[in-house]
């Protein structure tokens, strides 16, 4: 194929690699995304030094580079071994840098919520669980969507890192292939159109269901 | 009943209420006049619980609203309001923003839920617009709907805070009809306003606010027509001039 070393073979490696890109990104935005739902709707009603503390952690998570937690916690696992596999680390790791940009996001959504708009909401009665499920979050996610879509796109993209602990995903498993086959541009290329794809329906969605909301 | 007996609350430093005691009848329409910042709708606020209170009391139907044991959920179901902003829920449609606290806090189901709203849209004019989202209401029919919202819960007493201050004046009308009616049907009403002829025509009672107290409180012919304090006189002559 393509008159080179390259086989489909190799491509087949390849897309099982996205396989493993794409079930690391899932486990981390969803891991991320409710750790950060609970942090970021308890913050803004928390009292202050609860709320500093909350913002202390998820400011460390957000400022060291996500390649040194990686190592960190994977380290972490072996010290106190804890023996959990290498892909379970990666996904701990990457939910938790995940929660710390998830949390902001929801806080903004939480904040963008007029005050009277929910003391209308607890004048009818309703609890402050019920304020929150019903009127809330169903009105602070059309704030929170874009920047949560962005978020979703960069954590896809920041799984490359993890294959230095030694996780085969996409980009892992397309350099082993290029170390064979010397076929540097041709590999990442494909890599890339891989990434691509992925990418493209969930942003599209995202874009859809803003629309939508934007017609209400 | 609602009974307000030495209440005093601050922001902070600031004393807005020093010392007010009120008793609403069941049936009653009262309305709440004075200058802005003279404690009106700060008092009113109390009265659900919605902002605490530094001293004395406020009790409805026997139940003492700032109490720790007083389960505020519960007695808001009993007292609707309605504010200034009318604070429709935007993500909803006009039918769901009125079932949502009926669903929610009374536990109806969907069809009891959505009779009850359309039966109170309907009441305040609004049975055209149930699929409607808030957006697409001028202010006055948000305003209405906001009533419905608040009258669905089947309370026993309204507040209303200022309803008509936000809206363009040609709207004003309407909403102001929607709580004549109320008042003939019997609803206890607290009204904050400064719409002096709907509080002259509709209340029992007027109650002058001046400086977080009440300066004076009485029929609406003799505050109106022979107030017995200065500040009452100056007050509405200002309000007549402008």
């Amino acid at each position: 194929m393509f008159a080179s070393p390259l086989r489909w073979n190799d491509v087949w490696l390849m897309l099982q690699g996205a396989g493993v890109t794409l079930s690391l990104t899932f486990w981390a935005v969803l891991g991320g995304t409710l750790l950060g739902l609970i942090l970021g709707v308890v913050r803004p009603s928390s009292r202050w030094w609860v709320s500093a503390m909350i913002g202390f952690v998820l400011d460390i998570f957000r400022s060291v580079p996500l390649l040194i937690q990686l190592v960190l916690v994977n380290s972490f696992n072996s010290i106190v071994g804890l023996r959990l596999p290498v892909f379970t680390v990666a996904c701990v790791a990457l939910a938790l840098y995940t929660a710390a940009y998830c949390a902001e996001v929801v806080r903004s959504g939480v904040l963008a919520v007029p005050l009277t708009t929910r003391r209308a909401a607890r004048s009818l009665g309703m609890s402050w669980w019920q304020d929150i499920t019903s009127i809330v979050l169903p009105m602070g996610m059309r704030v929170m969507l874009p920047t949560w879509i962005g978020l979703t796109l960069g954590v896809m993209k920041d799984t490359a890192l993890v294959l230095w602990i030694g996780v085969a995903e996409l980009l892992k498993t397309s350099q082993s292939i290029i170390t064979r086959t010397q076929e540097p541009l041709l590999v990442l290329a494909i890599a890339g159109l891989i990434y691509f794809v992925i990418s493209y329906p969930i942003a599209r969605a995202g874009m859809r269901l803003e629309k939508k909301w934007n017609t209400q | 009943m609602i009974e307000v007996s030495d209440v005093r609350k601050s922001f902070g430093k600031l004393e807005v209420l020093k010392g007010i005691n009120l008793t609403v009848k069941k049936g009653e329409v009262l309305s709440m006049i004075g200058g802005s910042g003279s404690g009106k709708s700060t008092m009113l606020m109390c009265i659900n619980g919605l902002e605490p209170i530094q001293s004395g009391r406020i009790v409805v139907d026997g139940i003492d609203v700032h109490a720790k044991s007083t389960d505020l959920n519960h007695l808001r179901k009993r007292i609707g309001i309605v504010f200034q902003q009318w604070n429709a829920f935007p993500h909803l449609t006009v039918l769901e923003n009125v079932m949502l606290a009926p669903r929610k806090v009374l536990k109806k189901n969907r069809q009891e839920a959505e009779q009850i709203a359309v039966r109170h849209l309907k009441h305040v004019g609004l049975g055209e617009k149930l699929k409607v989202f808030p957006s697409r209401l001028s202010g006055g029919q948000q305003q209405r709907m906001a009533i419905a919202r608040a009258l669905a819960m089947s309370p026993d007493y309204m507040l209303f805070d200022e309803v008509t201050s936000a809206l363009d004046p040609q709207l004003v009308g309407e909403v102001l009809d929607t709580m004549r009616m109320l008042s003939k049907e019997g609803m206890t009403m607290i009204v904050v306003t400064h719409e002096m002829r709907f509080a002259r025509e509709v209340s029992d009672r007027v109650a002058y606010f001046h400086q977080g107290k009440i300066h004076e409180i009485g029929s609406p012919e003799q505050i109106f027509g022979s107030p017995n304090q200065p500040e009452t006189a100056n007050f509405l002559k200002s309000v007549h001039g402008a």
